[in-house]
């Protein structure tokens, strides 16, 4: 069993406008140690999903299906169980460090927080503790005196870091961990991140919408579109040789610094992501993908096997290329 | 604090024009409604020093002011200074103010928490509402429907509280004070209806503002109770704008302050500057509207000077 | 084919006027408070615009008045009668037209002055939105009540005193308010295209930003209304209004000094209140509704 299995999970927002999808039955599994990366563009619901794990959605969402963590199904748990689950359990490392902080508290104070909140330890000792996190994180222990706006845009992401390993955690969610900084920086959080999920011992998700990013740190890579997952498999392979049309799309719009030919190919998709509330009939891609055919805004695939372990949600994969599907659709 | 300093000439400026060069003769203004002798009024002309310049009379009370010489007044003839006459009725103003301000202060910001925290819940419309509905009545009608009820003892209610005063004339030394806190309690009362509303509707306010901010899931996500949520994290960066926000309408307090006093004859500066309109007193009108528009400028210079010291983002 | 007859250009705008006009209504409509305001306050002035029709002079006379002295609420007088004899309901119905009036035209005063002092800021922009927006602040600042008073105590107690005074005190906000939306709607291309037309300052200003500064400028008025209200009835009551004109605040000042308060005459007291708080709370709540037809950020969130 799993660390994580997320089963069938929807989340829908209560708008004045109606019911809006933002996640539509996302599965998805985690085993401990391993590292699962979740891509997509803006608007595909891969925050959403994240803010859903631990029950962090505004009560105007409403959630459905499973999440499996440690086998016990978070959203059925009790609300004294989910805190105690919460940050001790699975943690986050939210994006954008400078409004995920509060800013009139210092850093130090707010890493110890969840320490005295979860641990039966002295002040003294959660003191002792945040030191010794910011030395993992590759910050001098005096910075713990710091408030946020006093820090840079990097540091302020390793204290987030530090945060999220305060009370060991078995999973660290990380959503955008690298997306408000510079590409130096980016390189050396990620690299960081890696290291300390290998030294704990943690299970990670990241988060991003930077696929390169993801296929070099993660064991496998799911990639969402428009609230449902189209394509999962192990991350080099989804990133070189995708097997829906839109994770090849994803993968061609980064250039790799090792081949120089990446920068010259023709890149990018037109069009936008759909509106959540007007979701295109059929597969919701079908308006922008380059291999469209005729019965695809007539059929909805389902995650179906492709190549080895990958599986991909598009009718090109499916042994009668969907044949069967359109037949079921017209009876 | 320069601001402030400008703002402190420009009010002497105001002054000067509104009270010696706005009515014309300010004596006649003085005693219009009353009989007097030209002998009269040409002495009272030279002790107010009327019968000079106007550039001169204005350096003139330049200079006076930096000495804190507010003029004489001129119902008491000669025998009080307007200064004097401040400094003697500041106690019980202070006393009515002070009070009445924290008891506010306390009130309105427990409620604009809990009400901009359950937003659109049901207790968040009621108090929203009362607010509202207190905010338009006139304070010196809340006032007179306060003795009509507590102290005369219309309809059912028996009269518990004094109809007015500060104290009872008989009554000294140590028993002053639950006989002041009696006479205390109706005026306060009736302040606070007023101005509680504001410091609720603007601690409202930011805390609505405050509520969609990440650092609140951040929070969430450690595991930390709601309740904690909002006292810990919440309500500081909420109270925060609000320590500035308060500080603009110390106008109103300072014109409840009046209304009240005017209305349970509270011996203060209030009740003082509402007597001395009915003579008209302008030496005294005059130099309380110096006072009190100082007093405001100097608390919101108060409260500038306090807000870096408050809030980490904008100290040093 | 025949050729439809095209509308000429004004008559297209006024049909585009209409529809927003509709719009508006349908929008408004949503606000429930603001509706019951905006009955309260067209059945408020009907009844002060007919009041002369049913009380006669010999009805609010001091000395002609033809009731028993502070009689309590009867048949005949259901809000009683004052020291004079006067029927308390004609003292009420008769001072809803100096109250109604003093407030309509301090807060038109207030409105203009704050309405060209924010737009000449907004639009001139430099030193004089400096000038301008400093000596605004410091107006703003300075206890208003104390301002009022100090004014008409030396322009001399009168309804033009007052109407001054609270106009010359109550315009700040409006200005500032006014300033605020006039940058905002320079900074629209259609002014830039204004300015290449050839449109001077007094163009720009009058035919361009004033329209669409209208609409914030109309919901803060009648948010105003209610203060100005409230602040005549105030200076009325510390005896600074004209004592011959009946008013809402001279009615609470005579009871006072009457002594009713102490004697518990609370017929005396109570309805000039009720009718202050409810025409105030009646012009707060449709200048609310407003604000939200026109800010949608406003509206309830959910």
């Amino acid at each position: 069993m799993s660390l994580l299995e997320i089963e069938d999970l929807s989340v829908t927002y209560r708008t004045a406008g109606g019911a809006v999808p933002a996640v539509r039955g996302v599965s998805l599994e985690l085993p401990a140690g391993a590292k699962l990366g979740v891509a997509g563009e803006s608007g595909c619901g891969k925050s959403t999903l994240a803010l859903a794990l631990l029950r962090l959605l505004p009560p105007s969402a409403t959630v459905t299906g499973r999440i499996m963590f440690e086998g016990e199904d978070v959203l059925s748990m009790k609300w004294g169980r989910l805190r105690a689950v919460r940050w001790a359990g699975a943690s986050i490392i939210f994006q954008g460090a400078m409004h995920s902080l509060n800013a009139v508290h210092r850093v130090g104070a707010q890493i110890a927080e969840p320490i005295l909140l979860h641990e039966d330890v002295t002040a003294a000792e959660a003191e002792r503790r945040v030191a010794e996190l910011l030395r993992q994180v590759g910050l001098p222990p005096d910075r713990a005196r710091a408030y946020p706006h006093e820090l840079s845009g990097g540091q302020r992401q390793r204290v987030m870091i530090a945060m999220a390993l305060a009370c060991n955690p078995r999973l660290i969610i990380a959503d955008e961990p690298t997306t408000a900084l510079d590409v130096m920086v980016q390189a050396q959080i990620l690299r960081l991140i890696e290291e300390l999920v290998r030294d704990h011992d943690i299970s990670l998700m990241i988060i991003s919408h930077d696929l390169a990013v993801l296929a070099d740190t993660c064991d496998r890579l799911a990639v969402m579109y428009a609230g449902r997952v189209v394509e999962e498999g192990p991350a080099r392979q989804v990133f070189e040789s995708a097997s829906h049309p839109y994770s090849g799309a994803l993968a061609e719009a980064f250039p790799r610094i090792n081949d120089p030919a990446s920068r010259l190919r023709p890149r990018g998709l037109a069009g936008d992501p759909p509106d959540p509330e007007m979701l295109p009939s059929g597969c919701a891609f079908h308006p922008r993908c380059p291999s469209a055919v005729e019965v695809c805004p007539r059929v909805d695939p389902q995650l179906w096997p492709a190549d080895g372990s990958s599986r991909a949600a598009c009718v090109h994969v499916l042994p009668d290329h969907g044949a069967s599907l359109v037949e079921e659709g017209a009876r | 604090m320069l601001g402030a300093f400008i703002s402190l000439l420009a009010v002497a400026f105001i002054g000067f024009f509104l009270f010696r060069v706005l009515p014309g003769d300010p004596v006649r203004a003085m005693t219009q409604d009353r009989k007097v002798s030209l002998e009269q009024l040409e002495a009272l002309r030279e002790q107010l020093g009327l019968d000079e310049p106007l550039w001169r009379q204005f350096l003139d009370y330049l200079g006076q002011l930096a000495t804190l010489d507010l003029g004489t007044s001129y119902q008491y003839r000669g025998a009080e200074s307007v200064a004097g006459l401040i400094a003697e009725k500041v106690g019980p103003t202070v006393l009515l103010v002070g009070t009445a301000t924290v008891i506010s202060a306390v009130l309105g910001t427990w409620l604009g928490v809990r009400t901009g925290w359950r937003h659109g819940s049901t207790s968040d419309r009621v108090n929203t509402g009362i607010a509202l509905t207190l905010w338009s009545v006139p304070t010196f009608w809340l006032g007179l429907m306060m003795i009509i009820l507590f102290a005369a003892g219309a309809g059912p209610i028996p009269d518990i509280f004094p109809a007015g005063g500060m104290r009872d004339p008989d009554v000294t030394g140590w028993a002053l004070v639950p006989n002041v806190a009696a006479h205390l309690v109706l005026p306060v009362i009736t302040l606070v209806a007023v101005v509680y509303a504001q410091y609720l509707l603007v601690i409202r306010s930011s805390v609505l503002d405050e509520m969609g901010s990440d650092y609140l899931v951040t929070a969430r996500a450690k595991g930390l109770r709601d309740a904690v949520v909002r006292r810990r994290h919440a309500v500081p960066n909420a109270l925060l704008p609000a320590v500035t926000m308060i500080a603009i309408d110390l106008g109103g307090i300072v014109a409840g302050t009046i209304l009240v006093e005017t209305v349970f004859s509270w011996p203060g500066l209030g009740y003082m500057f509402y007597e001395a309109l009915k003579v008209p007193d302008l030496p005294l009108v005059q130099g309380m509207f110096i006072f009190f528009s100082a007093a405001v400028i100097l608390m919101n210079l108060l409260a500038d000077l306090v807000y870096p010291l408050l809030d980490p983002r904008v100290r040093r | 084919m025949s050729t439809p007859t095209v509308a000429g250009p004004r008559r297209l705008a006024w049909v585009r006027r209409g529809r927003t006009l509709l719009r508006f209504w349908r929008e408004f409509r949503r606000n429930r408070a603001g509706v019951v305001g905006l009955v309260l306050l067209v059945g408020a002035c009907v009844l002060a615009l007919v009041a002369p029709f049913f009380i006669s002079d010999a009805e609010l006379s001091v000395t002609k008045a033809p009731g028993p002295l502070v009689a309590e609420p009867s048949w005949d007088y259901p809000l009683g009668t004052d020291k004079f004899g006067r029927s308390i309901l004609d003292l009420i119905w008769q001072g809803s037209r100096v109250s109604l009036t003093v407030g309509f035209l301090a807060t038109f005063m207030s409105v203009v002055l704050g309405t060209v002092i924010g737009i000449a800021a907004g639009h001139y922009r430099g030193w004089v939105e400096s000038l301008l927006m400093r000596f605004t602040d410091w107006v703003l600042v300075l206890p208003t009540l104390v301002l009022a008073i100090s004014l008409v105590v030396v322009m001399g107690r009168g309804l033009g005193t007052i109407i001054i005074a609270i106009g010359v005190t109550a315009w700040p906000v409006t200005a500032r308010l006014v300033r605020a939306q006039t940058l905002a709607v320079e900074a629209r291309p259609f002014i830039e295209r204004a300015r290449a037309l050839g449109g001077g300052h007094w163009h720009v200003m009058t035919r361009h930003v004033l329209p669409n500064v209208m609409p914030i400028v109309l919901a803060r008025t009648t948010l105003l209304v209610a203060s100005t209200i409230i602040a005549e009835s105030t200076l009325a009551f510390l005896g600074l209004s004209d004592p011959s004109r009946v008013s809402w605040g001279t009615t609470l000042q005579e009871a006072r000094d009457a002594g009713a308060t102490s004697a518990g005459l609370w017929w005396w007291i109570v309805p000039p209140g009720v009718a202050i708080a409810l025409v105030a709370l009646a012009f707060t709540m449709v200048g609310r509704a407003l604000e939200q037809v026109y800010n949608p950020r406003l509206r309830e969130r959910r």
